[in-house]
């Protein structure tokens, strides 16, 4: 009896009796989703275009920010060591397309995902040897002060990181959409072979994704390194973005967006009311867990499409 | 064919095609050629190599060794985007269509390699993009009328049935306005009103634009009805080429089709 009233009513209890709370609970964790929708975004561009499951997409954040944070060191005003750290991030895109994917191309997808743990470890260790591995401070500017606003307690930086995020996510989805360039990313996702007979350049598409995918990592870089440093602890939240994909589906824009946005409300939710019951710190396992939960009953995801195979 | 038609020059030359997988010789040094404006047909049983002639045609399949001369350029091997801006277009036996994609937006795509401007430039929704984009826009709505499947435009071509998917397939490959059409058993699967029709868009694409055109078929009676030559191959062979009446009478053909026994 206990254990039930701890587990199934009572954090339903703190959650009604407390309703502003609650709200400045799911705004928060909308906050920190938006920023795994964008990671998550990244995962699935690759993924459509190339076929290759991402494991680096941490790395690369990872890397992205070392790298804008050490310029800023050698005193690099702020804007144009952005515009530098895209440049490298658009360069490496083109040495992953020319030395790995190009290699690479109708191997199986084990062998792509091995590819990318290697890469992974690349990126790892390039940010490491370049930059150092201390832990470092980002300040781009942008305050971290609480305010209220109707009642409802907000941090000026989650918001600042949040808009950025939409307005990031809202970008790609229309360029996917209606833009030429994303439309031959559409098709060379759909079917490889079509779209190179229709004379889609396959290697200025990976060039493209790969390059998209790294100014995402920064963009995630810079905002989660702004927040908490820049350490080796931003290639895990980059992994956060693994459970987006399981609820969202791995081909899924939308779902991609989605599927953030739930797991960060389910995170915070479940940290705040069931964390506590739990002897606290649930936040780090509680998306894995409820993307496997979700997986079977919906193994194709929220808005995958269910594969029948034809026999 | 009933009067007499005038072709020009040589438009393709293979020479010496040969392509293995493993133990198999899917092609042995087979040689034709087709001539600008022609419907120029390849047949023979199933596994006789007819789709992979094609796929080393638009550089699907690196053959051994060979020539492949296009419009007077020759070479060894074709890379699938250089034939494609050189003017060759093609449709899948396995229907190769953006299943997720709209019709508009899978014809759009054919127009890929017509868009002047670059990927930059490409990616940007406002200005000389839009104005591009609604110049390619048009082409792709007059190959729509042409086919006749204004009705699809906007639907997800996964969703339509065989015989339209088989038709949207010929729309993205003509929006690329090529020169040589290959067509890799455009009426597989259909049934036979769906065949006339699209017999009679081939011969229409082919008078019209003049385009010269490749076909791979299995009915006989429309092979003979719209093509003006026939290349016939049987174990990666080629055992005939001539007009279809030559074809016909041809002892070898007939052996093939028969299935008698090779010595
Ligand atoms: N990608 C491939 N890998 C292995 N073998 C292949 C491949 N493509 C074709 N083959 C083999 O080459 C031979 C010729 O095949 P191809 O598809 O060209 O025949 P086809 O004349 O088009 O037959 P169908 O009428 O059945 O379409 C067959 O034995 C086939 O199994
Ligand atoms: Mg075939």
């Amino acid at each position: 009896m206990e254990v039930l009233n701890t587990f199934f009513v009572a954090p339903f209890l703190d959650m009604g009796s407390d309703l502003i709370f609650l709200t400045e609970v799911i705004i928060g964790g909308m906050m920190a989703g938006i920023m795994y929708s964008l990671v998550a975004l990244g995962f699935v561009l690759i993924y459509k275009a190339s076929g290759v499951f991402n494991y680096a997409q941490g790395a690369m954040v990872l890397f992205a920010a070392l790298t804008l944070v050490g310029l800023m060191e050698r005193h690099v005003p702020l804007v144009l060591a952005i515009i530098l750290t895209m440049g490298v991030m658009i360069g490496l895109a083109f040495l992953i397309e020319r030395y790995m994917l190009r290699k690479l191309v109708n191997q199986a997808q084990i062998i792509l995902f091995m590819a990318a743990i290697g890469l992974n470890f690349v990126f790892e260790g390039a940010g490491q040897i370049a930059w150092g591995s201390n832990v470092k401070k980002l300040d781009v500017g942008i305050p971290d002060k609480s305010f209220e606003f109707g009642g409802i307690l907000l941090n000026s930086f989650d918001l600042f990181a949040a808009c950025t995020a939409a307005i990031l996510v809202a970008i790609l989805a229309l360029f996917f959409q209606k833009t030429p360039t994303g439309r031959a990313l559409r098709a060379v996702a759909d079917d490889h072979q079509a779209a190179l007979a229709v004379g889609i350049p396959l290697n200025t598409i990976w060039v493209i994704v790969w390059s998209v995918a790294g100014f995402v990592a920064l963009v995630a870089g810079i905002m989660w390194g702004g927040k908490a440093g820049v350490q080796f602890s931003l290639v895990l939240i980059a992994l956060k973005a693994l459970p987006v994909l399981i609820l969202g589906g791995f081909e899924s824009v939308p779902g991609a967006i989605i599927g953030g946005l739930l797991i960060g409300i389910f995170e915070k939710i479940s940290e705040v009311y069931w964390g506590p019951a739990f002897g606290g710190a649930i936040e780090g396992w509680f998306a894995y867990m409820a993307a496997l939960i979700f997986l079977m009953f919906r193994p194709q995801g929220l808005f995958g499409e269910k594969i029948i195979e034809r026999v | 064919m009933t009067q007499e038609r005038q072709f020009g020059n040589t438009i393709l030359n293979v020479e010496n095609v040969s392509l293995s997988f493993g133990g198999v010789k899917a092609l042995d040094s087979v040689s034709f050629d087709v001539l600008e404006g022609e419907v120029r047909a390849i047949i023979g049983p199933n596994g006789a190599g007819k789709s992979s002639m094609l796929n080393c045609i638009n550089g699907f399949y690196k053959p051994t060794e060979c020539t492949i001369a296009f419009k007077g350029e020759s070479h060894h091997q074709m890379e699938t985007h250089q034939a494609a801006s050189m003017g060759i277009a093609r449709t899948f036996q396995n229907i190769a269509l953006f299943k997720g994609m709209t019709t508009l937006d899978n014809v759009m795509t054919g127009r890929n390699l017509k868009m002047k401007k670059n990927f930059l430039w490409q990616s940007l929704y406002f200005g000389p993009a839009v104005k591009e984009e609604l110049e390619h826009r048009e082409a792709a709505e007059r190959v729509i009328d042409f086919l006749e499947i204004e009705s699809i435009r906007k639907t997800v071509v996964g969703r339509l049935p065989y015989g339209l998917q088989k038709r949207v397939e010929l729309a993205r490959a003509l929006a690329a306005e090529p020169e040589m059409l290959l067509l890799d058993e455009p009426m597989a699967g259909m049934n036979h009103e769906e065949k006339e029709d699209m017999c009679r868009y081939i011969l229409d694409v082919n008078e019209q634009f003049s385009t010269t055109i490749v076909l791979i078929e299995h009915d006989m009676s429309v092979v003979m009805d719209i093509s003006d030559r026939v290349v016939v191959l049987d174990y990666g062979e080629k055992i005939a080429d001539g007009t279809p009446d030559e074809v016909r009478a041809n002892q070898r053909v007939v052996d093939a089709y028969l299935g008698v026994k090779h010595d």
